[in-house]
């Protein structure tokens, strides 16, 4: 097993075991002892832990996985997934947002126009990537680009990965939520095929706001949620430390989105998150890209269109002279 | 807090104190005292000073259309609680008391009427109702009175009022910004003119998703609009907020809205802008009923 370099709080018991077997197998190397049985028990129950662990996450630890540090990006996925990624930059405003960028590539020799949000992997990254949480600028960048392939009939992908639109007086000043609303009106008229995908954190209108697509996509541990857990847990509960409560009454996580009728399959994750295997998670959202792809690709512009308003249109559950309405 | 110090700018700020209670009211502008029944006359607008108070629903729509013109659409859409939501107490008894706290069955009023005789579609929210929170009865009513626009041919009104999305009904209140910005491209579409009229407060979900979209952006005096709450922004970049940041008249200087506009004339000023924008384009669709 490879030595975890993070490990989240409830991985701690794997965290010991890996360093008793270590410490195991140091000894065996140096006072050649054979210790093979005892190697192969601590083996055992590491992968029962495991099996454990990861199989009854909660809702709040498959947050901690979304924000794992080494959880991968949207511009891993791309590296991985498409060809001749160019990145165009700029909203021709103001700024270039580095916190959602985009470009032209190809996804199975076919191309396509790519908007991402992006985290950044170390701190000096971090603050050039404002953490994944884009301003106004990153919206409208988007929505060039968005515009760009529509005008060259190329579908757009969407990568999802923040904790939200930057909160700051910037923001706020260059109307943020100006830039999100109006990409929600653009984007469900957009004339392309899109398809959006949420690899860590959907976090609320930030998320939203490169997210109404024809398809949306979900990694097994991400989240998708109007507020954070967090923040949710300060304002009902009084108490950020109630995070988890909060979590779980939110109803964040892909398996429930998928159930509720938000996202409309979960990609599958390694054992423990995606980070665990890139290369198998690149494999599983490959394979979902193309079939959701070609299904789109089918469809007449006007078909297009009018599935996408229908089904944002139907999103919602409310009462109706007595009865429950969807 | 200082009871005696004057405010620093004109974002009003709502608390239990003021929602008038008993006869009289303190602007809290100006510090004059108000009858209530005068207040209520002006349509909660403080004579001298020009202080908003809120407004609710149905005294707004009262005042807006011509006497014995609105029709109420979809009354009987009402929050459900598809998340089972439990925080300190179950949603649904949040429901019931929000209900009684405020006379209304939703935090939106909507309907058709006529303003100087011009036929429109109207969502008028009402802070009373859960501080305006955008679930899915919200929403579901504010994209019917999208559609009826689109579908009678006349101009789309809303006026917002809302601390952002409802938390209770988890991503289902973000799809409603989705829902709401998707029917107005629809209307947009067709070319039909859609006035987004700001009070205070509209924040959040809703500030990102219809309220900003109109053709025409109005906002009372004082409203705070804005995505972030102050406290957010604070707690995120230890910024300090400049006086009357995301005020209206913040908003003006800085280039989101077009004009702000007194509750008192808020009719007339509609009228004007829709003579412009509509009345004579579509000649056909505002001739008939």
């Amino acid at each position: 097993m490879e030595k975890p370099i993070y490990t989240l709080e409830f991985e701690k018991p794997l965290r010991e075991l890996s360093a008793q077997l270590d410490q195991l197998r140091q000894r065996s190397e140096e006072n050649k002892l054979d210790l093979a049985d005892e190697i192969a028990a601590i083996e055992r129950k590491i992968s029962a832990t495991q099996r454990e662990i990861y199989s009854s996450l909660s809702p709040w630890q498959k947050v901690q996985i979304a924000r794992h540090p080494k959880r991968p990006y949207a511009l891993d996925y791309v590296e991985a997934l498409f060809e001749n990624f160019q990145e165009l930059h700029g909203d021709r405003q103001y700024n270039d947002d580095r916190a959602l960028i985009g470009g032209t590539a190809f996804f199975q020799g076919r191309a396509v126009m790519i908007v991402a949000q992006q985290k950044g992997r170390d701190t000096k990254e971090n603050i050039q990537r404002n953490f994944g949480m884009a301003q106004p600028e990153g919206y409208r960048k988007a929505l060039r680009l968005m515009r760009l392939a529509e005008k060259f009939g190329m579908p757009v992908i969407t990568f999802i990965d923040t904790p939200g639109a930057f909160p700051g007086i910037e923001s706020e000043e260059r109307h943020v939520s100006e830039a999100i609303a109006v990409n929600l009106r653009e984007m469900a008229m957009l004339r392309v095929p899109s398809i959006a995908i949420v690899v860590g954190e959907g976090g609320s209108g930030g998320a939203l706001g490169i997210g109404v697509t024809d398809r949306v996509l979900i990694f097994e541990n991400s989240y998708y949620s109007v507020i954070s857990p967090e923040g949710c847990a300060a304002i009902l509960w009084k108490d950020r430390a109630a995070a988890p409560q909060a979590a779980e009454a939110l109803k964040i996580n892909a398996d429930h989105l998928e159930k509720l009728g938000i996202v409309d399959e979960v990609i599958p994750e390694p054992f423990g998150g995606a980070h665990n295997d890139l290369k198998q998670s690149a494999d599983a959202l490959r394979y979902a890209l193309l079939k959701h792809l070609n299904d789109l690709r089918a469809l007449s512009v006007e078909q297009l269109l009018d599935t996408r308003y229908e089904r944002y249109r139907h999103l919602g559950v409310y009462e109706e002279a007595g009865a429950t309405q969807h | 807090m200082s009871l005696f110090s004057k405010p620093q700018y004109s974002t009003v700020v709502v608390k239990k104190k003021d929602i008038p209670k008993g006869l009289w009211t303190k602007c809290p502008i100006s510090g004059e005292i108000v009858f209530n029944k005068e207040l209520e006359d002006n349509l909660m607008v403080v004579p001298k000073s020009g202080y908003h108070f809120p407004i609710q629903a149905r005294a707004r729509i009262a005042a807006l259309f011509d006497p014995n013109t609105f029709e109420e659409a979809d009354a009987k859409v009402r929050s459900a609680d598809p998340l089972k939501f439990v925080d300190s107490q179950p949603y649904p008894e949040r429901l019931k008391k929000y209900e009684k706290e405020s006379g209304l069955p939703e935090a939106v009023v909507c309907g058709t009427g006529k303003i100087h005789d011009l036929n429109v579609s109207v969502a008028v929210m009402d802070f009373r109702f859960c501080g305006g929170a955008m679930g899915s009865a919200s929403g579901e009513k504010i994209t019917r009175a999208i559609e009826v626009a689109l579908k009678k041919k006349i101009p789309c009104i809303i006026f917002s009022a809302s601390g952002g999305a409802r938390m209770q009904e988890g991503i289902f209140s973000l799809m409603q910004m989705a829902k709401t910005s998707a029917a107005l491209g629809r209307l947009a579409e067709a070319k039909l003119p859609f006035i987004s009229v700001l009070t205070h407060p509209t924040m959040g979900g809703v500030t990102a998703s219809f309220a900003t979209l109109g053709d025409v952006i109005l906002a009372e005096p004082g409203a705070l609009v804005g995505f972030a709450g102050a406290r957010v922004i604070k707690e995120t970049t230890k910024q300090t907020l400049p006086p009357g940041f995301q005020s209206a008249e913040f908003l003006l200087q800085h280039g989101l809205i077009d004009q702000i506009v007194s509750r008192l004339d808020m009719r007339d000023r509609l009228r004007d802008l829709l003579l412009a924008l509509y009345v004579g384009k579509l000649p056909a669709a505002n001739a008939k009923s």
